[in-house]
């Protein structure tokens, strides 16, 4: 195939997206396929063929309801366009009666869309309706009202109700969506159903005093394509994605220096949790004299719960590795490695597939858009270890060496992968760069708060109603995220407290949710960024347990380089058996302090460095904890083991968190 | 220059002096564990944290370069808590028998502990179940007592290229051990004792066999006779406290007879005869083009495994010439035996080595049997001998001088220098010098062999000839000196030298696995110094002129190459290649 030129480019960005009339679109990411999005898209693809049906069965990534997985949108001519979650493969076929054949949406599947309509202008055709308090129990009822009364106003055929999967309101009593405006009301009263038939639905009125005007909480910027460009088609980045014109214009419109002056006014700093500048690592980097420079996307993802960087790698590849090139021309490399954990089969063979993309197009190669840019990237896999994440290991592990840190400095900005200057990002950074090279530094910086600027990208998981990706700004609190956006806590219990930052970051208790999130105030509170995994718990969770989790997982992760991690971690995790065995004693508080404050300040990397910040941060918070194990003894050991299972039960879903696949990262304050 | 202040005090260090070696400079000592003088830091222990002024993090000193205007704290309470709690973490994951440890009252880990008066179980002890790797009858592997600082696996990976040693596992778990969890004995290991030698705890030591001697001492029935190679006599006195380099030759003879030997031998001696057996062998292949070249000289039994194990294309071009040990031990067995009228199969011949390769070379081939018994019974390192010394309640340092047994005694000053890089060479060239040309070298001592650089060249005109050599030390050296022969040989082109001498150890026998721990370049110039003061005190400086091995060969082996010289003094070598390649 013909190489891309620049005025391929601009006339691609100028040629508007046409899509077929009508068409289904798949979610088929690693959650997706685990909940059977392939038996979903087999089902399609065969009735397709058997019923010779004419809609387009279309590829995406995930948008992130990991919670509705299997997810399809589906468009379909004269409806609105819809997601519809939990498929499978008989809900498929009745979908191609109901929805494509007979023009009518299913009920119990729909995921409402975010956005907050305004205007009634277009006449509403439907009508999604939701019971939002609690587990939904009141949403027939609700549909059956809504039903009666448009049948005694006579609008019974030309709208249809349905019950909604999810509508991104919650405790809010009875919400109503009305498509295709998606004007969003919110704790209707069953006195307000005659009105909003009359005055909104035949009327095409607003109601305000009704209306949900909280804006959605969300702002996706490196999310933005996800689910929706198919991540095997550069075709598709192309042209749905404005792909690869953030390259055009860094490479026409600005020198390096100026690529490193924009990231500077962006303020990104990096996104796989400890938060270094940008521009300033890539600054460093160009700085130093070399014969060759090295740039190396972050991929291996590791923190228990976590998966940021897998749903981006694995629905919109090529963004990364746009990031990827646009971080190369601003550094002066010329190679590029992603480094990707092994356990993340479908992101390596996506990445992998736009890799050979773009050598086929010239997007990598010699002479990159004709512009005299060469560059060439590589996949290698993960080692299977959680410390590769952290970036002297990682370099070590792409040389084919034990996966163990080294000392820094030297810096890998001065002497990283093969001697050579290296600048290591992670997978949401790169993919921030794209979308500021294209919109602008100040953009970007115009989200987020005076220190951490634009958008971050949580893995919600846990006691929490709707596990799901969330892309928030910076400055968002802990509880918007939590409430808002992913429902609160499930089954109606109540919310204790929240673990950011993977086995390297805290928890943090309920009175201190209404932070808003940054690099800054999550390190106050004893916790960390991280790469963003959130696992939320419940008042059944016992933190003693948590602890135990997290640290057992650095326990078993620990390089074992240095003794502060390898001894100070094991050791520490004797002392936490022993407590909640009832066996602990009044002094092991004050010895689990001391190891604490020696792994913190002698560990080697931040692996063994920050190990100890779960530990530290329930005792911190729940310190009675502790002492009830302490004080009780074997006796309170048996009571609560007798009396309240969910002790014992929270610690097998705190364990189950990472063996269902939906593994974060976050690592360690000094991964990139 | 970097200049900053530590402790409030100014220094000044070259740029990228490291914080731990700028504070040697204004006498503030830095814990450490695993930081090794002449070793790249590996940063596991975590004891050398300290302080920069500005930063809450405490940095590692071992491998962070000072830099202008740093204001480094050293010991402040937190730092000093943190290494006490460090300290105590590593004694909980060690066996803590110091009493019936190899390293007992010479171990770093011990003296961290003293130090900081650590209490019994200041956190509750785990050590894990591992036995011991006595595999390869040289060197012991006592897992348990690894405290995983990483220098044996430096050493062996980048000082020696052999890498047998790796660590293993993950977390708690991780272990040195030979690479693939297979036995020291079936790794690529060359049993040279280097690890040992950089251990700075009980967790790698040679295979103590002092009962097997004492048993022997000990037996009526029994001719004990001993030999003591040449650069233990420089390097002894350090167990004794004295300064390395002290020239302990006389008491090392007068030692010995008081701890029973028969009779007292030189493993000089036998240098000297090795020399006159390879300089004739150089003699052939140079000037009379009858073998290989360049010759390679064999006298390290860590190398010859090595070439066996790596290097075997080069096998045609080794000296078949046995090494000193393994000559005294056959002329002890018949020569000497024969002159006395003794039975060798009474004879116990001990070796006191610098080496726990020796160990493994008098047992390396049927050669090592010329005698029709074991020429050397057991070879001791000077650190086991240290501690025979010492358990025998003899004042070493103020003995009397003894004398050597004649016959396999006297040495020259070229024998003295075989232990030390470059000795060899320059030993051999005084000896092939006057074989080729009846002359004698213009400048005896050959600085351009001598020293510690890492591989050493030099052009001796020979009557007008040009002998090309080469010199490397520490394994990790051989291969670039190897390359540029099998380069020369690949394109037809005559080899860039025409003698190489390798020794496996940094610095040649004076640091040696089997020497006094400590060792470092320092004492290694102090060794080598005490050495060549050895040669230049020595009334005779030629191998061929000592006068001994003139009249092993009248009255017994002939002439050098001769029968039976070839019978008792040569040995040959199998290709035993570990990976293909």
């Amino acid at each position: 195939m013909n190489a891309l030129t620049p005025a391929d480019l601009e006339a691609i960005a100028r040629t508007p997206v046409v899509d077929p009339p009508e068409w289904v679109r798949v979610q088929l990411d690693t959650g997706g396929i685990a909940a059977g999005a392939e038996l979903v898209y087999g089902a399609l693809a065969a009735a397709r063929t058997e019923r010779q049906l004419s809609f387009a069965l279309l590829r995406a990534g995930s948008v992130g309801y990991s919670f509705a997985d299997p997810v399809i949108e589906v468009q379909d001519a004269g409806m609105p366009r819809v997601l519809y979650g939990r498929m499978n493969a008989a809900v498929a076929s009745h979908l191609i009666d109901e929805h494509l054949l007979a023009h009518r949406l299913l009920d119990d599947h729909i995921i409402a869309t975010r956005q907050r309509g305004t205007s009634l202008d277009t006449a509403v055709t439907h009508v999604l309706v939701r019971d939002t308090s609690g587990e939904g129990s009141r949403t027939e009822s609700l549909q059956s009202a809504f039903n009666a009364e448009l049948k005694r106003q006579d609008l019974g055929d030309r709208v249809q109700v349905v019950r909604a999967l999810d509508v991104g309101i919650y405790e809010q009593g009875a919400v109503v969506q009305l498509l295709p405006g998606a004007v969003t009301y919110a704790n209707i009263q069953e006195a307000d159903i005659a009105l909003i038939v009359r005055e909104s639905i035949a009327g095409g009125r607003v109601l305000e005093n009704l209306r949900w005007q909280t804006p959605d909480r969300q702002k996706r910027i490196v999310l933005r394509h996800c689910g929706e460009v198919d991540p095997d088609s550069l075709d598709d980045y192309l042209r749905r994605a404005a792909g690869y014109q953030a390259l055009r214009r860094a490479l026409f419109e600005f020198t390096p220096e100026q690529v490193i002056a924009e990231m500077k006014t962006a303020a990104l700093r990096g996104r796989g949790g400890a938060g270094f500048p940008t521009a300033l690592k890539w600054q460093l980097t160009r700085a130093q004299p070399a014969p060759q420079r090295y740039v190396i996307c972050n991929g291996d993802e590791g923190d228990p719960g976590a998966f940021m960087d897998r749903s981006v790698l694995e629905s919109d590849p090529h963004v990364v590795l746009e990031g990827m090139l646009i971080a190369a021309y601003a550094m002066g490399a010329s190679r590029g490695y992603f480094y990707i954990r092994a356990e993340y089969p479908k992101a390596v063979e996506r990445i992998e597939r736009a890799i050979g993309q773009a050598r086929e197009r010239g997007l990598l190669g010699d002479n990159i858009l004709g512009r005299g840019f060469a560059f060439d990237a590589k996949v290698r896999l993960g080692a299977g270890a959680f410390v590769c994440g952290e970036e002297t290991a990682l370099i070590a592990s792409i040389e084919g060496r034990r996966g163990s840190p080294t000392p820094r400095p030297p810096y890998p900005s001065v002497r990283g992968l093969w001697g050579m200057p290296t600048a290591i990002n992670n997978v949401e950074t790169l993919a921030s760069v794209p979308p500021i090279l294209r919109h602008g530094g100040a953009w970007f910086a115009g989200h987020g708060t005076p220190t951490s600027r634009g958008t971050k990208v949580f893995a919600v998981t846990g006691k929490v109603r709707n596990a799901q990706l969330v892309e928030v700004p910076m400055g968002t609190t802990l509880r918007q995220i939590i409430t808002d956006v992913c429902g609160g806590v499930a089954d109606g219990r109540e919310l204790k407290a929240v673990q950011t930052g993977g086995p390297s970051g805290g928890v943090i208790p309920v009175q201190h949710l209404d932070t808003p999130v940054s690099y800054e105030t999550l390190q106050e509170l004893g916790s960390i960024m991280g790469s963003g995994g959130m696992l939320v718990m419940d008042k059944t969770d016992s933190m003693v347990d948590v602890a135990k989790f997290y640290l057992r997982f650095c326990v078993d992760e620990s390089c074992g380089k240095c003794a502060p991690c390898r001894i100070g971690g094991y050791q520490l995790l004797q002392i936490l058996e022993r407590i909640s065995r009832g066996r602990g004693s009044a002094s092991d508080v004050a010895q689990i302090r001391r190891i604490c404050l020696a792994m913190q300040r002698a560990s080697l990397c931040g692996l063994g460095q920050t190990a100890p910040n779960p530990v530290l941060s329930t005792l911190r918070y729940f310190n009675d904890e502790y002492k009830a194990f302490i004080e009780g003894g074997p006796a309170y050991v048996r009571k609560i083991s007798r009396t309240a299972a969910p002790a014992a039960k929270s610690a097998d879903e705190a364990r189950r968190v990472p063996a269902a696949g939906e593994t974060a990262s976050g690592l360690l304050a000094a991964k990139s | 220059m970097t200049r900053a202040r530590i402790n409030q005090l100014e220094v000044e260090v070259p740029e990228g002096t490291s914080i731990l070696d700028a504070a040697r400079k204004v006498q503030v000592n830095i814990p450490t564990l695993c930081k090794h003088k002449d070793l790249l830091p590996t940063a596991a222990c975590g004891l050398c944290i300290v302080r920069n002024q500005g930063s809450n993090k405490l940095i590692r000193a071992c491998c962070t370069p000072l830099e202008n205007n740093m204001q480094i704290t050293t010991h402040d309470r937190e730092i000093v808590e943190v290494r006490r709690s460090t300290l105590e973490l590593i004694l909980s994951n060690h066996p803590q028998a110091c009493l019936t440890c190899g390293r007992n009252g010479e171990c770093e880990l011990q003296a961290r502990a003293a130090d900081f008066n650590i209490p019994l179980e200041a956190i509750k002890r785990y050590v894990k179940d591992v036995p011991a790797d006595r595999s390869t009858g040289s060197i012991i592997l006592e897992f348990q007592k690894c405290i995983k600082c990483g220098r044996c696996i430096q050493v062996c990976q980048e000082v020696q290229n052999v890498w047998a040693l790796s660590f293993l596992d993950r977390g708690i778990n991780t272990r040195m051990a030979p690479a693939g969890d297979i036995t020291l004995a079936e790794s690529p290991c060359v049993k040279c004792g280097q690890c040992s030698a950089h251990c700075p705890t009980g967790a790698i030591v040679e295979n103590d066999e002092t009962p097997l001697v004492w048993e022997a001492l000990h037996d009526p029935e029994k001719i004990c006779v001993v030999q003591i190679a040449p650069s233990v006599r420089v390097t002894v006195g350090e167990a004794f406290g004295l300064p390395p380099g002290a020239n302990l030759t006389r008491k090392l003879y007068a030692a010995l007879r008081r701890l029973g030997f028969r009779a007292v031998f030189d493993t000089n001696f036998s240098a000297d005869l090795t020399i006159v057996e390879e300089a004739s062998e150089f003699i052939q292949r140079f000037v009379h083009r009858r073998g290989a070249l360049p010759l390679i000289t064999s006298c390290c039994p860590s190398w010859t495994d090595f070439m066996e194990k790596r290097h075997y294309d080069f096998i045609d071009n080794f000296s078949t010439a046995k090494s000193p040990q393994q000559m005294l031990g056959v002329l002890a067995k018949t020569y000497y035996a024969q002159k006395l009228g003794l039975d060798p199969a009474k004879m116990f011949v001990v070796s006191i080595m610098p080496c726990t390769a020796k160990k493994y070379e008098l047992s390396r081939t049927e050669e090592m049997y010329a005698s029709s018994f074991k020429d050397v019974d057991v070879a001791l390192t000077t650190r086991e001998l240290a501690r025979m010394l010492k358990q025998s309640g003899i004042d070493f340092l103020n003995l009397a001088d003894g004398k050597a047994d004649s016959m396999l005694g006297d040495y020259s000053g070229a024998g003295t220098i075989f232990g030390v890089t470059g000795g060899v060479m320059e030993a051999a060239l005084r000896t092939a010098c006057f074989y080729a040309t009846g002359k004698k070298l213009e400048s005896l001592e050959l600085d351009s062999v001598r020293g510690l650089e890492g591989v050493k060249e030099g052009t001796v005109m020979v009557d007008g000839t040009a002998v090309r050599v080469a010199v490397a030390h520490g394994l990790a050296n051989v291969e670039q000196v190897l390359d540029r022969v099998r380069a020369a040989r690949k394109n037809g082109q005559e080899p860039p030298y025409h003698f190489i001498e390798v020794m496996a150890c940094p610095g040649g026998c004076i640091g040696g696995g089997g020497q006094p721990y400590g060792v470092d370049n320092e004492r290694r110039k102090l060794r080598i110094a005490g050495l060549y003061q050895d040669d230049r005190d020595a009334t005779v400086r030629y191998s061929h002129e000592n006068p001994e091995v003139v009249r092993v060969y009248e009255d017994f082996l002939g002439k050098p190459l001769g029968p039976r010289a070839h019978e008792l003094l040569h040995t040959q070598y199998t290709a035993r290649p570990l990976y293909k390649r």
